[in-house]
Protein backbone atom coordinates (compact mmCIF):
# COMPACT_ATOMS: atom_id res chain seq x y z
CA UNK A 1 0.00 0.00 0.00
CA UNK A 2 1.20 3.71 -0.99
CA UNK A 3 2.13 5.76 2.09
CA UNK A 4 2.84 9.32 3.25
CA UNK A 5 6.42 9.50 4.53
CA UNK A 6 6.53 13.46 4.94
CA UNK A 7 5.34 16.71 4.29
CA UNK A 8 7.33 19.76 3.14
CA UNK A 9 6.04 23.53 3.68
CA UNK A 10 7.64 26.36 1.53
CA UNK A 11 6.45 29.89 0.08
CA UNK A 12 6.69 30.23 -3.93
CA UNK A 13 7.80 33.56 -4.74
CA UNK A 14 7.78 34.11 -8.28
CA UNK A 15 11.22 35.92 -7.55
CA UNK A 16 12.79 33.13 -6.09
CA UNK A 17 12.38 31.25 -10.02
CA UNK A 18 13.27 34.20 -11.40
CA UNK A 19 16.56 34.92 -9.33
CA UNK A 20 17.58 31.04 -9.50
CA UNK A 21 16.70 31.23 -13.61
CA UNK A 22 18.91 34.29 -14.53
CA UNK A 23 21.77 33.38 -12.91
CA UNK A 24 21.12 35.71 -9.18
CA UNK A 25 21.32 32.86 -6.95
CA UNK A 26 24.59 33.74 -5.46
CA UNK A 27 24.16 37.68 -4.61
CA UNK A 28 23.91 38.45 -1.23
CA UNK A 29 20.51 39.44 -1.21
CA UNK A 30 19.46 35.41 -2.26
CA UNK A 31 21.69 33.32 -0.89
CA UNK A 32 19.91 34.43 2.67
CA UNK A 33 16.82 32.59 0.80
CA UNK A 34 18.88 29.72 -0.59
CA UNK A 35 21.00 29.03 2.77
CA UNK A 36 17.29 27.78 3.94
CA UNK A 37 17.48 25.18 1.60
CA UNK A 38 20.84 23.76 1.44
CA UNK A 39 19.71 21.57 4.12
CA UNK A 40 16.12 20.31 1.99
CA UNK A 41 18.17 19.95 -1.07
CA UNK A 42 20.52 17.35 0.37
CA UNK A 43 17.26 15.83 2.44
CA UNK A 44 14.71 15.50 -0.87
CA UNK A 45 18.20 13.51 -2.35
CA UNK A 46 18.11 11.06 0.85
CA UNK A 47 14.28 10.55 0.87
CA UNK A 48 13.44 11.05 -2.78
CA UNK A 49 9.52 9.88 -2.85
CA UNK A 50 7.98 7.61 -5.86
CA UNK A 51 5.23 10.56 -6.07
CA UNK A 52 4.93 14.22 -4.99
CA UNK A 53 1.37 15.22 -3.92
CA UNK A 54 2.15 19.22 -4.69
CA UNK A 55 -0.86 21.95 -3.16
CA UNK A 56 -0.02 25.08 -4.37
CA UNK A 57 -2.16 27.59 -5.81
CA UNK A 58 -2.55 29.05 -10.11
CA UNK A 59 -1.99 32.55 -10.41
CA UNK A 60 -4.34 33.32 -13.35
CA UNK A 61 -1.93 31.17 -15.58
CA UNK A 62 -3.97 28.18 -16.13
CA UNK A 63 -7.33 29.37 -14.66
CA UNK A 64 -8.81 33.00 -15.96
CA UNK A 65 -12.07 33.80 -15.28
CA UNK A 66 -13.38 31.47 -17.39
CA UNK A 67 -13.58 29.40 -14.34
CA UNK A 68 -12.77 28.75 -11.03
CA UNK A 69 -12.59 25.70 -9.37
CA UNK A 70 -11.72 25.71 -5.56
CA UNK A 71 -10.07 22.75 -5.82
CA UNK A 72 -8.44 21.00 -8.72
CA UNK A 73 -6.52 17.48 -8.59
CA UNK A 74 -4.12 17.05 -12.16
CA UNK A 75 -4.74 14.10 -13.48
CA UNK A 76 -2.58 14.59 -16.91
CA UNK A 77 0.41 11.95 -17.67
CA UNK A 78 2.56 15.61 -18.00
CA UNK A 79 2.14 18.85 -17.24
CA UNK A 80 3.26 22.08 -19.27
CA UNK A 81 5.10 25.11 -17.71
CA UNK A 82 3.22 28.55 -18.26
CA UNK A 83 4.03 31.75 -19.73
CA UNK A 84 3.12 34.20 -16.96
CA UNK A 85 3.69 36.88 -19.62
CA UNK A 86 7.95 36.86 -18.72
CA UNK A 87 8.13 33.83 -21.12
CA UNK A 88 7.95 30.22 -19.48
CA UNK A 89 10.68 29.19 -17.03
CA UNK A 90 13.14 27.15 -18.14
CA UNK A 91 12.38 24.09 -16.17
CA UNK A 92 11.83 20.63 -17.07
CA UNK A 93 8.15 19.94 -17.95
CA UNK A 94 6.40 17.94 -14.86
CA UNK A 95 5.17 14.71 -15.01
CA UNK A 96 2.11 13.18 -13.24
CA UNK A 97 1.14 10.30 -12.08
CA UNK A 98 -2.67 10.09 -13.53
CA UNK A 99 -3.20 6.39 -11.97
CA UNK A 100 -2.57 7.69 -8.58
CA UNK A 101 -4.31 11.18 -9.15
CA UNK A 102 -7.16 9.42 -10.45
CA UNK A 103 -7.71 7.42 -7.63
CA UNK A 104 -6.93 10.49 -5.02
CA UNK A 105 -10.09 12.05 -6.79
CA UNK A 106 -11.97 9.40 -6.48
CA UNK A 107 -11.87 8.49 -3.03
CA UNK A 108 -11.68 12.22 -2.22
CA UNK A 109 -14.81 13.24 -3.69
CA UNK A 110 -16.49 9.72 -2.45
CA UNK A 111 -15.38 11.26 0.94
CA UNK A 112 -17.51 14.71 0.22
CA UNK A 113 -14.85 16.88 -1.54
CA UNK A 114 -16.04 18.26 -4.55
CA UNK A 115 -12.34 18.20 -6.86
CA UNK A 116 -12.49 19.45 -10.30
CA UNK A 117 -10.83 16.96 -12.18
CA UNK A 118 -7.91 18.37 -15.13
CA UNK A 119 -7.03 16.65 -17.88
CA UNK A 120 -4.87 19.36 -18.96
CA UNK A 121 -3.34 22.60 -17.56
CA UNK A 122 -0.16 24.37 -17.73
CA UNK A 123 1.59 24.67 -14.21
CA UNK A 124 3.10 28.45 -12.78
CA UNK A 125 5.29 29.71 -10.47
CA UNK A 126 3.65 28.27 -7.64
CA UNK A 127 4.28 24.61 -8.16
CA UNK A 128 7.99 24.93 -9.70
CA UNK A 129 9.83 27.59 -7.47
CA UNK A 130 8.87 24.46 -4.98
CA UNK A 131 10.08 22.42 -6.89
CA UNK A 132 13.30 24.43 -8.30
CA UNK A 133 14.07 25.00 -4.18
CA UNK A 134 14.06 21.61 -3.13
CA UNK A 135 15.59 20.29 -5.85
CA UNK A 136 17.68 22.54 -7.47
CA UNK A 137 18.40 23.16 -11.24
CA UNK A 138 18.18 19.95 -13.00
CA UNK A 139 21.31 19.27 -14.85
CA UNK A 140 21.05 19.60 -19.01
CA UNK A 141 22.15 16.23 -18.84
CA UNK A 142 19.22 14.79 -17.09
CA UNK A 143 16.66 17.86 -17.64
CA UNK A 144 13.87 16.52 -15.56
CA UNK A 145 12.68 16.59 -11.76
CA UNK A 146 13.37 13.48 -9.46
CA UNK A 147 10.06 12.47 -9.65
CA UNK A 148 6.20 12.82 -10.63
CA UNK A 149 4.49 15.04 -9.08
CA UNK A 150 0.70 15.09 -8.95
CA UNK A 151 -0.56 19.45 -8.81
CA UNK A 152 -3.13 19.87 -6.51
CA UNK A 153 -4.15 23.67 -7.43
CA UNK A 154 -6.70 25.45 -4.91
CA UNK A 155 -8.45 28.87 -5.39
CA UNK A 156 -6.81 31.74 -3.08
CA UNK A 157 -7.24 34.36 -5.66
CA UNK A 158 -10.73 35.12 -5.70
CA UNK A 159 -13.26 35.24 -2.52
CA UNK A 160 -13.85 33.16 -1.28
CA UNK A 161 -11.31 30.68 -0.56
CA UNK A 162 -11.82 27.40 0.84
CA UNK A 163 -11.56 27.80 4.97
CA UNK A 164 -8.34 26.32 6.76
CA UNK A 165 -10.69 23.81 8.23
CA UNK A 166 -11.96 22.41 4.88
CA UNK A 167 -8.30 22.18 3.87
CA UNK A 168 -7.20 20.68 6.97
CA UNK A 169 -9.81 17.94 6.93
CA UNK A 170 -9.28 17.63 2.64
CA UNK A 171 -5.51 16.63 3.90
CA UNK A 172 -7.19 14.18 5.92
CA UNK A 173 -9.20 12.36 3.50
CA UNK A 174 -6.09 12.94 0.60
CA UNK A 175 -4.12 10.48 3.79
CA UNK A 176 -6.82 7.54 3.40
CA UNK A 177 -7.36 7.47 -0.50
CA UNK A 178 -3.23 7.23 -0.44
CA UNK A 179 -3.51 5.05 2.34
CA UNK A 180 -6.07 2.78 0.11
CA UNK A 181 -3.90 3.08 -3.26
CA UNK A 182 -2.50 -0.71 -4.04
CA UNK A 183 1.01 -0.16 -4.62
CA UNK A 184 4.23 0.22 -2.42
CA UNK A 185 4.61 3.96 -3.22
CA UNK A 186 6.20 6.80 -0.97
CA UNK A 187 4.60 10.20 -1.02
CA UNK A 188 5.02 13.56 0.12
CA UNK A 189 2.25 16.12 0.41
CA UNK A 190 4.00 19.49 0.05
CA UNK A 191 1.88 22.61 0.73
CA UNK A 192 3.23 25.86 -0.77
CA UNK A 193 2.45 29.33 -0.54
CA UNK A 194 2.32 32.71 1.82
CA UNK A 195 3.71 33.97 4.34
CA UNK A 196 2.87 36.97 5.14
CA UNK A 197 2.66 38.88 2.15
CA UNK A 198 -0.03 41.27 0.42
CA UNK A 199 1.29 42.82 -2.99
CA UNK A 200 -1.79 45.29 -3.37
CA UNK A 201 -2.90 48.88 -2.38
CA UNK A 202 -1.39 51.14 -0.06
CA UNK A 203 -0.47 48.63 2.49
CA UNK A 204 1.48 46.27 0.20
CA UNK A 205 4.96 45.09 1.38
CA UNK A 206 2.89 43.98 5.02
CA UNK A 207 5.37 41.42 6.98
CA UNK A 208 3.97 39.98 10.41
CA UNK A 209 6.88 37.79 11.76
CA UNK A 210 4.99 36.87 15.12
CA UNK A 211 1.99 35.92 13.64
CA UNK A 212 3.89 34.07 11.14
CA UNK A 213 5.98 32.27 13.85
CA UNK A 214 3.03 31.39 15.85
CA UNK A 215 1.34 29.94 12.93
CA UNK A 216 4.58 27.98 12.22
CA UNK A 217 4.40 26.73 16.00
CA UNK A 218 0.96 25.68 15.76
CA UNK A 219 1.32 24.05 12.63
CA UNK A 220 3.32 21.89 14.00
CA UNK A 221 2.01 21.34 17.23
CA UNK A 222 -1.94 21.74 16.96
CA UNK A 223 -3.08 22.07 13.48
CA UNK A 224 -6.42 20.85 14.57
CA UNK A 225 -6.81 24.36 16.46
CA UNK A 226 -5.02 26.28 13.80
CA UNK A 227 -7.41 25.00 11.11
CA UNK A 228 -10.21 26.73 13.22
CA UNK A 229 -9.04 30.23 12.30
CA UNK A 230 -11.13 32.22 10.41
CA UNK A 231 -10.33 33.69 7.05
CA UNK A 232 -10.43 37.64 8.47
CA UNK A 233 -7.38 36.76 10.80
CA UNK A 234 -5.06 35.85 7.38
CA UNK A 235 -6.03 38.50 5.75
CA UNK A 236 -5.51 41.31 8.12
CA UNK A 237 -2.81 39.77 10.33
CA UNK A 238 -0.52 38.76 7.16
CA UNK A 239 -1.60 40.22 4.01
CA UNK A 240 -4.44 39.84 1.48
CA UNK A 241 -2.00 37.25 -0.14
CA UNK A 242 -1.30 35.95 3.52
CA UNK A 243 -4.25 33.94 2.74
CA UNK A 244 -2.23 31.03 0.81
CA UNK A 245 -1.35 29.78 4.14
CA UNK A 246 -4.78 27.94 4.20
CA UNK A 247 -3.17 25.43 1.55
CA UNK A 248 -0.68 24.47 4.12
CA UNK A 249 -3.56 22.95 6.29
CA UNK A 250 -4.05 20.24 3.23
CA UNK A 251 -0.42 18.82 3.56
CA UNK A 252 -0.47 19.24 7.45
CA UNK A 253 -3.84 17.48 7.45
CA UNK A 254 -2.51 14.77 5.22
CA UNK A 255 0.28 13.87 8.39
CA UNK A 256 -2.72 11.92 9.91
CA UNK A 257 -1.39 12.09 13.39
CA UNK A 258 -4.46 10.81 15.41
CA UNK A 259 -4.66 8.16 12.82
CA UNK A 260 -1.66 6.68 14.73
CA UNK A 261 1.60 8.28 13.64
CA UNK A 262 1.41 10.90 16.32
CA UNK A 263 3.19 14.51 16.06
CA UNK A 264 5.47 14.23 13.28
CA UNK A 265 9.31 15.10 13.62
CA UNK A 266 10.46 18.76 12.27
CA UNK A 267 13.44 18.12 10.45
CA UNK A 268 14.03 21.38 9.43
CA UNK A 269 13.19 24.52 10.06
CA UNK A 270 13.60 28.21 8.18
CA UNK A 271 12.25 31.33 8.17
CA UNK A 272 13.81 34.69 6.14
CA UNK A 273 12.46 37.90 5.45
CA UNK A 274 12.42 39.56 2.91
CA UNK A 275 11.89 37.47 -0.83
CA UNK A 276 10.76 40.37 -2.82
CA UNK A 277 7.62 41.27 -1.34
CA UNK A 278 7.16 37.96 1.04
CA UNK A 279 8.25 36.56 4.29
CA UNK A 280 9.73 33.01 3.23
CA UNK A 281 8.85 30.15 5.70
CA UNK A 282 9.80 26.31 5.84
CA UNK A 283 9.35 23.34 6.91
CA UNK A 284 9.87 19.74 6.66
CA UNK A 285 8.05 17.11 8.88
CA UNK A 286 8.48 13.26 9.02
CA UNK A 287 5.85 11.07 9.91
CA UNK A 288 7.89 9.01 12.89
CA UNK A 289 6.73 4.97 11.52
CA UNK B 1 -29.92 39.55 4.62
CA UNK B 2 -26.64 41.16 3.05
CA UNK B 3 -23.20 38.90 3.21
CA UNK B 4 -20.72 39.22 5.91
CA UNK B 5 -17.70 41.24 4.50
CA UNK B 6 -15.70 41.79 7.49
CA UNK B 7 -12.66 42.53 5.40
CA UNK B 8 -14.18 46.14 4.29
CA UNK B 9 -12.26 47.73 7.39
CA UNK B 10 -8.83 46.85 6.33
CA UNK B 11 -6.83 49.89 5.20
CA UNK B 12 -5.48 49.99 2.12
CA UNK B 13 -6.62 46.61 0.95
CA UNK B 14 -9.39 45.34 -1.39
CA UNK B 15 -10.69 42.03 -1.57
CA UNK B 16 -11.07 40.37 -4.66
CA UNK B 17 -14.24 38.68 -3.97
CA UNK B 18 -17.13 37.59 -6.75
CA UNK B 19 -18.41 41.49 -6.73
CA UNK B 20 -14.97 43.16 -7.86
CA UNK B 21 -14.36 39.64 -9.73
CA UNK B 22 -17.82 41.11 -11.92
CA UNK B 23 -16.69 44.03 -12.27
CA UNK B 24 -13.54 43.39 -13.56
CA UNK B 25 -14.36 40.88 -15.56
CA UNK B 26 -13.55 42.24 -18.96
CA UNK B 27 -10.45 43.75 -17.27
CA UNK B 28 -8.88 40.99 -16.20
CA UNK B 29 -9.54 38.89 -19.18
CA UNK B 30 -7.64 41.04 -20.94
CA UNK B 31 -4.35 41.18 -19.34
CA UNK B 32 -5.12 37.63 -19.36
CA UNK B 33 -4.29 38.02 -23.15
CA UNK B 34 -1.00 39.15 -22.62
CA UNK B 35 0.01 35.49 -21.79
CA UNK B 36 0.47 35.32 -25.41
CA UNK B 37 3.71 36.86 -26.75
CA UNK B 38 2.13 38.13 -30.05
CA UNK B 39 -0.81 39.68 -28.08
CA UNK B 40 2.20 41.48 -25.99
CA UNK B 41 3.52 42.98 -29.16
CA UNK B 42 0.36 43.80 -30.60
CA UNK B 43 -0.44 45.60 -27.19
CA UNK B 44 2.93 47.24 -27.12
CA UNK B 45 2.31 48.31 -30.61
CA UNK B 46 -0.40 49.92 -30.28
CA UNK B 47 -2.34 49.99 -26.72
CA UNK B 48 -5.55 51.72 -27.53
CA UNK B 49 -6.25 50.15 -30.21
CA UNK B 50 -5.60 46.59 -28.56
CA UNK B 51 -7.86 47.87 -25.58
CA UNK B 52 -10.68 49.22 -27.56
CA UNK B 53 -10.65 45.08 -28.94
CA UNK B 54 -12.01 44.52 -25.49
CA UNK B 55 -15.33 45.33 -23.65
CA UNK B 56 -13.71 47.27 -20.65
CA UNK B 57 -15.29 50.36 -19.59
CA UNK B 58 -13.69 53.94 -21.04
CA UNK B 59 -12.30 54.33 -17.48
CA UNK B 60 -10.51 50.79 -17.28
CA UNK B 61 -8.95 51.64 -20.21
CA UNK B 62 -7.42 54.99 -18.91
CA UNK B 63 -6.54 53.29 -15.76
CA UNK B 64 -4.56 50.43 -17.59
CA UNK B 65 -3.13 53.30 -20.20
CA UNK B 66 -1.92 55.33 -16.63
CA UNK B 67 -0.88 51.54 -15.83
CA UNK B 68 -2.32 52.57 -12.32
CA UNK B 69 -2.77 49.45 -10.35
CA UNK B 70 -4.54 50.87 -7.43
CA UNK B 71 -7.30 52.19 -10.11
CA UNK B 72 -7.53 49.25 -11.83
CA UNK B 73 -7.90 47.46 -9.00
CA UNK B 74 -11.21 49.77 -7.68
CA UNK B 75 -12.62 48.84 -11.16
CA UNK B 76 -12.04 45.23 -10.49
CA UNK B 77 -8.96 43.93 -11.14
CA UNK B 78 -6.88 41.56 -9.50
CA UNK B 79 -3.21 41.88 -8.83
CA UNK B 80 -2.07 38.46 -9.98
CA UNK B 81 -4.07 39.11 -13.74
CA UNK B 82 -2.69 43.07 -13.38
CA UNK B 83 0.58 41.79 -13.24
CA UNK B 84 0.66 40.47 -17.00
CA UNK B 85 0.41 44.33 -17.88
CA UNK B 86 3.59 44.55 -15.50
CA UNK B 87 5.48 41.76 -16.89
CA UNK B 88 4.80 42.96 -20.60
CA UNK B 89 6.67 45.93 -19.39
CA UNK B 90 9.12 44.27 -17.81
CA UNK B 91 8.28 44.89 -14.52
CA UNK B 92 8.68 42.66 -11.41
CA UNK B 93 6.14 42.05 -8.94
CA UNK B 94 7.90 44.20 -6.29
CA UNK B 95 7.91 47.06 -8.69
CA UNK B 96 4.35 46.23 -9.42
CA UNK B 97 3.65 46.13 -5.17
CA UNK B 98 5.68 49.42 -4.53
CA UNK B 99 4.01 51.52 -7.22
CA UNK B 100 1.02 51.07 -4.93
CA UNK B 101 2.25 52.68 -2.32
CA UNK B 102 3.53 56.23 -3.32
CA UNK B 103 7.18 55.03 -2.72
CA UNK B 104 9.77 55.37 -5.19
CA UNK B 105 11.79 51.72 -6.07
CA UNK B 106 14.44 52.03 -3.59
CA UNK B 107 12.19 52.98 -0.73
CA UNK B 108 9.95 50.38 -1.33
CA UNK B 109 13.08 47.44 -1.71
CA UNK B 110 14.15 49.11 1.68
CA UNK B 111 11.49 48.86 3.41
CA UNK B 112 11.44 45.11 2.50
CA UNK B 113 14.98 44.80 3.51
CA UNK B 114 14.41 46.18 6.53
CA UNK B 115 11.77 43.31 7.65
CA UNK B 116 8.61 44.59 5.42
CA UNK B 117 5.64 46.86 6.71
CA UNK B 118 4.62 46.55 9.86
CA UNK B 119 1.32 45.24 11.17
CA UNK B 120 0.94 47.96 13.42
CA UNK B 121 -1.53 50.82 13.06
CA UNK B 122 -2.68 48.50 9.82
CA UNK B 123 -5.20 46.22 10.72
CA UNK B 124 -8.28 48.45 10.79
CA UNK B 125 -9.36 51.74 9.32
CA UNK B 126 -9.45 54.12 12.16
CA UNK B 127 -5.80 53.39 13.14
CA UNK B 128 -2.63 55.46 12.10
CA UNK B 129 -0.51 53.36 10.08
CA UNK B 130 1.63 53.61 7.44
CA UNK B 131 -0.93 52.47 4.62
CA UNK B 132 -4.24 54.39 6.33
CA UNK B 133 -5.81 56.21 4.11
CA UNK B 134 -4.53 60.14 5.83
CA UNK B 135 -0.73 58.52 5.33
CA UNK B 136 -0.83 58.87 1.50
CA UNK B 137 1.15 58.79 -0.03
CA UNK B 138 4.07 57.09 1.79
CA UNK B 139 7.05 58.45 -0.45
CA UNK B 140 8.95 60.10 -2.80
CA UNK B 141 7.60 59.03 -5.85
CA UNK B 142 3.65 60.04 -4.86
CA UNK B 143 4.27 63.40 -3.29
CA UNK B 144 6.35 63.85 -6.52
CA UNK B 145 3.04 62.91 -8.80
CA UNK B 146 1.15 65.65 -6.11
CA UNK B 147 3.13 68.06 -7.19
Amino acid sequence: MAAITASVYTSHVPAIGAALDLGKSGEPYWQKVFSGYEFSKQWLRDNTPDVIFLVYNDHANAFSLDLIPTFAIGCAPEFAIADEGWGPRPVPKVIGHPELAAHIAQSVIQDDFDLTVVNKMPVDHGLTVPLSLMCGQPPADKFAWPCPVIPFAVNVVQYPVPSGHRCFNLGRAIRKAVASFDAPLKVQVWGTGGMSHQLQGPRAGLINREWDTAFLDQLIADPATLAQKPHIDYVREAGSEGIELVMWLIARGAMGDESGPGTPRVAHRFYHVPASNTAVGHLILENQA
Amino acid sequence: MALDKPYRDIPGTTIFDAEQSRLGFHLNQFCMSLMQAENRARFKADERAYLDQWPMTEEQKQAVLARDLNWCIRLGGNIYFLAKIGATDGKSFQQMAGSMTGMTEEEYRDMMISGGRSIEGNRRLGEDGSAQPQNQPQGRAGRKEAN
